[in-house]
Parts: C-alpha cells; structure tokens; sequence
C-alpha cells in the first residue's frame, strides 16, 4: 500500500477539511514544503527580539524605581501590564499557530515544526521566558525544518531560550579567565547532557558520563547577553581542548567554530540517524514502529549526511509508513486543530477570538487532556504512546471538550452524519454513522465524531 | 522499548475485568478490602538533591563540596538528631518528626547508574527493576503488590493528577483520574459512547472507567448535560482547573479516596532538576511537598494513623555544588516517609561519607541502601505481604536480608 490522500491529510498532516483538498501526491507534499512558508505570513507569530524589548522596558522601569523609589506604585503598575500584555500575547500566538494548522494545504509542514520543536523542547523559567517559546519555535526551529538536520541542530542550541532553559548560560569552565577571577563559578552540565541524550545521540547511544563532562566544557563560553543576544564569551571557555566521543576538539583558541566542528560531527554521528529515525517514525506512523521502515529512514539520514527533505521523503516514499493501521492517538493540540479544521470554524471567527476564549477553549482543556501547553514536564517534552494520552481522565477531558466547544465556534453546527464523512472519508465506521444517526443532540452528536477513536486516532 | 505494548496489554487487561463486572460499579463494600492500612507513593520526578534536603551538616566534608548552598544553622535548617538538618522549606513538618511520624532514609537510589538520564531514572524507579530492566519497562511495581494482595477492588489503587503513573500501571486494574476533570454526559451520549468505543480496547477501557468514576466522584453532574447551561458550567470548570494550586487539590481528592475504600494512592510532585541557582530552584518542589503531606495529614483524620507516605526520586544529585550554584545528575539521594503508620523521627540508612574516596565515581553520594529495600519494608510492615513475593514478583531479583523496619 502506498500513497492514500486520506492518510497523507490525517498521519501526516493537520487533517481533512470542510474546505480544503486532502494532498494529492508525495511530490505535492514535500514540493509544497520545500515552497515559501504562506502559513508563516498569514498567520503571524512575533521574534524573540520582540519578547526582549518587553524585557528591557521592565528593565528600565526597574532601573527607574531603584533611583527614586517615591515611584515604586506607579512602575509596579506598569510593569504588571506589560507582563499582562506579555501573557495574553502568548496565547495570540497559540491562535496563529493554531490557525496555521487549521487554514493550510501544507499541513505537513506544521506538524514537522511541532515534532521538531518538542524534540528541541525549551521551558522558559521565569518572568517573560514564560511566554517566549512560540517566538523560539518561530526563530529557530520553523525556517530550519527542511535543510539539513546540523543547521536545525545548532539553531536550537545556541538559542537564548535553550541556553537558558538547559542553563548554559552561566556555565564556565574551571581553568577559564572568569573562574580564575572567581573560582566559585564553573560547570553546569545540563545542556550537554541533553543534546547527546535527547537530542542527537539518544540515551542508547555510544556517550559516558565523561563524555557528557568533556562536552559541558567544550560548551563553556555560550552564553546569553542582554545586547548582543547569543554570544561566545572566551573568557568563560575552557581552554581545552576537550576530548567527546573519542576526537579532539579545541585547545590552540577558544572560539565558537569548536562547537560548531562539534555539532556538525554529531549531526552525523549512526546513533544520531537511528535516533532521529525511529523518533520521526514513532511520532508519525506508529508506536510501535516497523523496524525496516526506520532502518530505511536511518539509512537516508545517514547516507544523505543529515538532509532532512531527502529522511521525510524517505519515510513517506516507504509502504509501511501508509499501511500502518492508525494506532497512534493524536496529541491534543493536534486533536483540537484538527476537529476546528473538519468542523469548517470561519477564519474570521476564529481569527477574532479574544485570548481569554483561547484561554477557556483551548489552553484549560488541552491541559486537562495532559497537554499544558508550553510546559512539559521535562525537557524530553510530550510523551507518544496512545496510552499515556487516552487514560481515563485523558479521554474524558476529550468527549467533553468536544461536546461543548465546536458549538461556540461554529454556532450552525453541521449535520454530525455529513462531519463525521467529511472529517474521516473512507475511515468513518458504521459504529459512528449509526451512532451520529441515534443522536437527537445536534451537539452531542458532534462531539461524537470528534470523540470517535477513528477521529482520536492517526 | 517496549512501553507502547506494555500498556497496551495493561488497559486490554483493565476492558476485561470491567466488562465481565459491568463498567457501572457500585462502590466497593469495605468488607472487601484488604487492608486497613493506607500506602501513598509520591514520585519526585526531576532528581531531587538529598543532601540539601536531608542537610549531613554533621559531616565536615560538606563544607567543601558546597561553597555557597548553606546548610545546618547557617541555612536555618533545624535539627534532626546532631548530624543531619533538614531544608527551611520542610520545617512545617517538624512537628511530625516531633511526633514520631517523620523519617527519611538516607543515601539511598535505585539500581539505576551511570547515565543519570531522568527518564531511565524514572521508568526503572517506577518499574522496580534492576539496571537488566532498562528497555523491558512493563508495568510498576505498585500494580504488581496489588496483585498480591486480596480483595483488591478497582479503586483500591488509585492514581492521581493529569499524566500516566507508571509505578501504578499493570494487570491489576486500578483507577486513574485528576481532581480537575469532569464528565458531564446525557445519558443517550454515554450510551453512543459506548457503543462508537466499542471495537476499540484502549478507548473502551478508558471511558467505561472515566464514566464510573465521574458517577462515584461527582454524581451531581451525571445528567447534567441536559441543562441549557453547560456551556457556563464548561467555563467555570476550565478557569478552576488553571487555578494555582493543583497539588493542593491532588493531595486533596487522595485524602478523599483514602478515606473511602482506596488503599493504595500515587501521584508526582515535580519540579526538583535544580542545575542553577539551587537556592531558589528548591523553594518550589518543597512548598508543594511539605503542603501535601500537610493536607494529607489534616484531611485524613483519623485514617493518618494507618498511613505511610513515601517520597522518592529519580536519583540524587552530585555531592559537588556545580559552577552555577547548582548540583548536576548524581545517583545517591533521599527518601521522605510520613504518616501515622511510620516508624519516626529517625533517618534510616548508614551513612558513606563525603570524603573524596567516598563518593560514587568521585562525585555523588555513595548508596547504601536500595529505594526497593525502604518500599519493601514499608509494605511489609502495612499489609503484611511475606518477604517471598516482595523479593520475587514486586521487586524481582532484591535481597531483602536486613530490610529494615520502618513501620510502627
């Protein structure tokens, strides 16, 4: 079994729509992927540097506080709103993303951001990190989905949001200018940790303990300043060199290029293309993957020395990937776009929601189905199993979601029969159709197409 | 790694009991129940730092191995027995340790080493298995005392909050619901539910459970979708559950179903990966665990005397203080026990030392004692179960030769 237009909108894209055409071939897909990114300029989700300007004004405020504290009210008052704003725009941009996904014909596109962007999950910590990371995903992990994995790699790495959600940040190494200085400084591991374990190499891949060391070390010097964003400070490197994996790096100056030698190295690395192989695969196709599909997409990573276009096609060119029964159960960002886009929900209704409906339609019951949005647990970001999402209190966050708020977007909601063929085509089960056909709720009946494990499932 | 299919087989596993007793339960009669005595299983996920929480302020090598995290007097921490304080962010539980219902035991982990990867860490701590169970992660080792135990009803293990506990999951079926969830379903609805769920194993299993519970947890809402007014009432409930204090409401809803016919009750606190600036990076992990054995002890009222709390954690953290006022990924570490039904005011354990030759590979805590051996004691003393099964079928292949007593 091979291409099917139903499958290509539902495993691999954001879903079918009442209005726009499921894709019609491979070629179309990856084409349409490798074009300008249209969804990017309709739907607009601000840069980092828009979230910094916010931080610098509160800065200044502070600043201004401090010198004459007779102002302290009135600046408390004006840094609380624009924390206020900083809030609220978050969840504006979780509507424009949502609507990407909602309005596109290039939904592959969207779900490879987001599977990207949870494999190079960022947290923001504290003050307005909180609500920067759709302008991380923006900036570093979107205009990088489609080139080579390296460039991904290191656009994620040398982020200000990763540097300082993995603590980069203050990291020096022990014989460094600044240790000498103060010798209480020195190491954080954190960082190098998880880029060989989550993600490069994999927690089974050929690293030590000693390796993840060395690479901290190695990693000494990236850093996050105010003014000059991403920055390589030599005073704060190890002199090195440092010895990862087996091959020396650094040690006659200390500069940035060692770290990137490093990252362009590990891109290509066996373990890295097995591990990013059986992810893409378990993220797309199946739970419990196919062995000769990943090991047909780990060959072309490997083969095309980390080219992502030459993996997806890879894997959406092998006859596992389509034949696969749909087993998986969608996340529940996935789960929510997909049902507005079958629903049809008016672009301009939607697009005007106001973020506090955003708030109590989307952000509360994506937590309640485990999906706290933009707040994983750990930087490995959301789980895949079918079962760690359809759990009880999962699914029941789920059905009532899905009785309630289709009829706040779409207030002439559609006959369920007529939703249910639109949203699953040949998938739709009688089960379903006689059930749509019982209901005497027009809601109910809704909700229960979207609640169906057809639909729950890609 | 085989965890898709593990959990698959358990909820098949959880479709057949409930379809062979109907999926609308009554609730249990307490004749039925096992035991009188109440287990609660928090899991620390993100490594929480045992030497900053359960201060050796009486060993002088810790000095050196942090220059700036404080300890003993200097972080007013009070003392516990003249050699280890503990953190100012538990002191509202000092009067337990008073009392005889706080302990902790010391320099302990699971049998996990050397990737100090929080996941591993997490699943084989789950799964009570030794480091030859990496990568056959089936179910935990809660579900697997259940299973040795009679008259084990479906809310007898109750696991609590909005993700999946392992340590809880496996053939023994046990409910699962978070504090925040409701299900308000017209009756036809519930009917068509079923009915679409039908052919599906994972879906059935999950709604026939989400719709008993919700019966037995909030019968005032059964039917209520009926009313024109759900919408508001959707509303109401989705700003209450993005309300502050969802562990309060946690250790809440388990004080509630421990004081009915649950016995058994897991849920995390997360929070405790603390790389950088550990002084403040600790304060959270510590409020909301101090708040919930709090809660736990004020709504459980009598039943406080009958239970054992036990916190535990991935791994510990190295002895070392990192460059950033931080500890990285180490192995040694701490455990919490609480409840009526411990064996207080002690830290259990022998104690490795922190000099340079007694670190685990010259950096972490030296363990001496394994997190199964605490659990194992612990269950012994509550319900009794013979040594035989806790060293065969919960913890497979732990010698239990000098478990302690950590029980009254």
């Amino acid at each position: 079994m091979a291409f099917n237009p139903e499958t290509a909108a539902i495993r691999f894209g954001t879903g079918l729509s009442a209005n726009l055409p499921a894709p019609t071939s491979v070629d179309q897909m990856l084409n349409r992927l490798k074009g300008p990114d249209k969804m990017a300029d309709r739907f607009v989700v601000g840069s980092f540097d828009q979230v910094e300007a916010v931080m610098e004004k509160v800065r200044k405020l502070n600043k201004i506080r401090r010198a004459d504290p007779s102002k302290g009210v009135e600046i408390q008052q004006q840094i609380k709103k624009l924390r206020a704003q900083a809030r609220r725009q978050q969840v504006e941009w979780l509507r424009a993303q949502m609507a990407r996904s909602i309005y596109t014909e290039d939904g592959l596109r969207e779900r490879l951001v987001r599977f990207w962007a949870d494999h190079f999950t960022v947290k923001g910590k504290k003050s307005m990190w909180r609500y920067a990371v759709s302008t991380y995903v923006e900036d570093a992990i979107r205009p990088n989905i489609s080139g080579n994995f390296a460039e991904l790699l290191k656009a994620a790495t040398y982020h200000p949001m990763m540097l300082m959600f993995l603590d980069q940040v203050n990291s020096v190494g022990p014989k460094s200018v600044i240790a000498a200085r103060t010798p209480k400084r020195g190491i954080n591991e954190n960082l190098a940790r998880e880029v060989l374990e989550l993600h490069t190499l994999g927690v089974d891949g050929a690293y030590t303990q000693n390796d993840v060391y060395e690479l901290a070390k190695l990693f000494s010097g990236l850093t996050y300043r105010r003014k000059t964003g991403f920055t390589y400070d030599a005073r704060m490197s190890e002199p090195g060199p440092e010895t990862v994996l087996g091959k020396s790096y650094g040690g006659y100056i200390q500069d940035l290029f060692h770290v990137t030698d490093f990252l362009n190295d590990l891109a290509v690395h066996p373990d890295t293309a097995r591990h990013l192989a059986r992810k893409l695969v378990v993220h797309f196709v199946s739970d419990d993957p196919d062995e000769a599909l990943v090991a047909h997409v780990a060959a072309a990573y490997r083969d095309s020395g980390g080219d992502l276009m030459t993996t997806y096609r890879a894997m959406l060119t092998h006859d596992a990937a389509w034949a696969m029964p749909a087993t998986k159960a969608k996340q529940p960002i996935d789960f929510v776009t997909s049902s507005l886009r079958a629903l049809g929900v008016k672009e301009q209704k939607f697009t005007d929601l106001k973020w506090k409906s955003i708030r109590t339609h989307v952000v509360a019951p994506m937590g309640l189905m485990g999906q706290m949005w933009e707040n994983p647990t750990g930087p490995d970001g959301w789980a895949e199993a079918a079962e760690h999402w359809i759990t009880p209190q999962g699914l029941a966050a789920r059905i009532q979601w899905a009785m309630t708020v289709p009829k706040l977007l779409r207030p002439k909601l559609p006959e369920p029969a007529a939703l249910a063929k639109t949203a699953l085509g040949d998938r739709l089960s009688l089960a379903l159709l006689q059930a749509c056909d019982a209901s005497d709720d027009k809601a109910d009946g809704v909700g229960l197409v979207f609640a169906a494990p057809e639909f729950q499932r890609n | 790694m085989s965890v898709s299919r593990r959990k698959f087989l358990q909820r098949v596993g959880i479709l057949g009991c409930s379809a062979a007793a109907s999926p609308l339960l009554t609730p249990m009669s307490f004749a039925a129940l096992p035991s009188d005595n109440r287990l609660v299983v928090i899991i620390l996920r993100g490594a929480m730092d045992g030497l900053d929480v359960v201060q050796p302020y009486g060993d002088t090598a810790l000095k050196g191995l942090r220059p700036t995290l404080k300890f003993g007097e200097a972080a007013e921490a009070a003392d516990l027995d003249g050699f280890f304080s503990l953190h100012k962010g538990l002191s509202k539980l000092m009067p337990l340790w008073a009392k005889g219902e706080l302990a902790f035991a010391h320099a302990v982990s699971t049998p996990y080493r050397d990737k100090r990867s929080h996941f591993d860490g997490q699943d084989l701590l789950e799964a009570g298995l030794g480091m030859d169970g990496l990568g056959r992660v089936r179910d935990g080792w809660l579900n697997r005392m259940l299973n040795a135990m009679a008259g084990v009803g479906p809310h007898t293990g109750f696991a609590i909050g909005r993700e999946e506990m392992l340590v809880l999951t496996g053939g023994v079926p046990v409910s699962n619901w978070s504090p925040d969830t409701h299900l308000n379903l017209s009756e036809q609805s519930r009917r068509l539910l079923e009915q679409i769920y039908h052919e599906d194993p994972l879906f059935n299993a999950s709604v026939s459970e989400a719709i008993e519970l919700a019966e037995v947890l909030d019968p005032q809402m059964v039917g209520a979708a009926d009313d024109d007014d759900d919408v508001a009432m959707m509303k109401q409930q989705m700003m209450a559950s993005m309300r502050g204090g969802a562990h309060k409401r946690v250790a809440e809803f388990a004080a509630n179903r421990l004081r009915e016919d649950t016995r058994v009750a897991a849920f995390s606190i997360n929070g405790w990966d603390t790389h950088n600036n550990q002084h403040q990076a600790l304060k959270g992990g510590l409020s909301r665990l101090q708040d919930t054995i709090l809660i736990l002890e004020n709504q459980l009222g009598e039943v406080w005397g009958k239970t054992a709390v036990v916190a535990m954690t991935e791994f510990g953290r190295t002895a070392r203080e990192n460059g950033t006022r931080g500890t990285d990924h180490g192995t040694g570490g701490a455990m919490v026990l609480a409840g009526g039904a411990i064996a207080g005011g002690k830290v259990y354990g022998q104690w490795p030392g922190l000099g340079e030759a007694d670190l685990y590979q010259g950096r972490d805590l030296h363990p001496l004692m394994d997190v199964r051996d605490v659990s194992a004691g612990v269950m012994q003393g509550l319900f009794g179960l013979d040594q035989s099964v806790l060293e065969g079928a919960v913890f497979p292949g732990l010698d239990m030769t000098g478990t302690m007593k950590f029980t009254r």
